[in-house]
């Protein structure tokens, strides 16, 4: 290979703008709510690539600390919706994301 | 061929994969599985990029914790079943998304080149023979400490929620069992009483408010649970 290829950090800017359109379009077209959830873990993954490499570009290590806190809310995040999910489905096992009003009241 | 470059090719396939696969899989526990592989792309992205131990993190809480959590919901409640992804309940539904995913991929795109790729802000002074732990230990526990505080609370909210919600159905099931045998215990005993009485009416009225007592519970745990 003669063309020395680098990596800069453009590529990992990309690369997680990438996987968040991949995720926004999963939450937009699944209508399992366990499936929408991992596409809403997709985009939380990518925002947290793309704040480690803005932290390398910065040389700022503030940035990894946000990643710390990315990571506390999405695991709250996940145990609040999955109870969330294991009522609705409960009450229906093959409710969708439509059938959320069940829960009402 | 630099080893940056393949790590960040091999990495980036299993991002990209993953995350096509969490889309497009029809069984759900498929979906969590192609989401591990975007984790751990992700997290071999955070090495390359010397966040070692957010790397860690990520695989533990991540891949450890979240998805195991996620299929242990799949498997707990037997939702595994398929999904017919032809079904398109709303008529134009996929191509609205996916013109909003293309337009926000457009709009991140447009970003990044208006800057020509270049973070704006101050840069810090990161001394690069300071492991990647100490500095984060001590941009935690100084800078954001009160944030990081905060983070405890939110956890135990979200502890007492997610009890709080999953209980809901348990509880019912838990009363049910027990009314169902002092029912038969009323019952008993009234099918005893009824003998020793004879006929007298005054011990039937007894067994009377006992009777109604067993046929209450049917509708009790319901407005327990709403409330």
């Amino acid at each position: 290979m003669t063309v020395a290829l680098e990596v800069t950090p453009a590529w990992y800017l990309v690369l997680a703008a990438l996987i968040f359109s991949i995720g926004t379009f999963g939450l937009l077209i699944r209508r399992n709510p366990l499936v929408m959830f991992m596409c809403v873990e997709l985009m939380l993954n990518a925002v947290t690539l793309t704040f480690v490499t803005f932290s390398r570009m910065l040389q700022d290590t503030n940035g990894q600390s946000i990643v710390v806190f990315v990571l506390v809310v999405a695991a709250a995040e996940v145990v609040v919706g999955l109870a969330i999910i294991v009522a609705l489905l409960r009450k229906r096992p093959d409710a969708t994301a439509d059938d959320a009003a069940l829960l009402e009241g | 061929m630099s080893v940056e470059l393949v790590v960040f090719v091999l990495a980036a396939a299993a991002c990209l994969a993953g995350a096509v696969g969490v889309v497009l899989s029809t069984n759900p526990v498929h979906a969590a599985l192609s989401l591990v592989g975007t984790l751990f792309g992700v997290a071999v992205l955070f090495v390359a990029q010397a966040a070692n131990f957010l790397a860690v993190v990520q695989v533990i809480v991540y891949a450890g914790a979240i998805v195991v959590l996620f299929l242990f919901v799949i498997m707990l409640l037997g939702v595994d079943r398929v999904d017919d992804l032809r079904i398109e309940p709303l008529v134009g539904q996929r191509v609205a998304a996916g013109v909003v995913s293309l337009g926000i991929l457009g709009l991140l795109y447009a970003a990044l080149e208006s800057t020509g790729y270049e973070a704006t802000g101050v840069v810090g002074t990161v001394d690069d023979r300071v492991p990647d732990v100490n500095r984060l230990g001590e941009s935690l526990f100084t800078t954001y400490l009160f944030a990081f505080e905060i983070t405890s609370v939110l956890l135990v909210i979200a502890v007492v929620g997610a009890v709080l919600l999953a209980r809901r159905g348990r509880r019912a099931e838990i009363v049910d069992p027990g009314q169902e045998e002092r029912a038969e215990e009323v019952a008993e005993l009234m099918a005893a009483a009824e003998e020793r009485a004879g006929g007298n009416g005054h011990a039937y009225e007894v067994d009377g408010a006992l009777v109604g007592e067993p046929a209450e519970p049917e509708g009790e745990p319901a407005e327990e649970v709403r409330s």
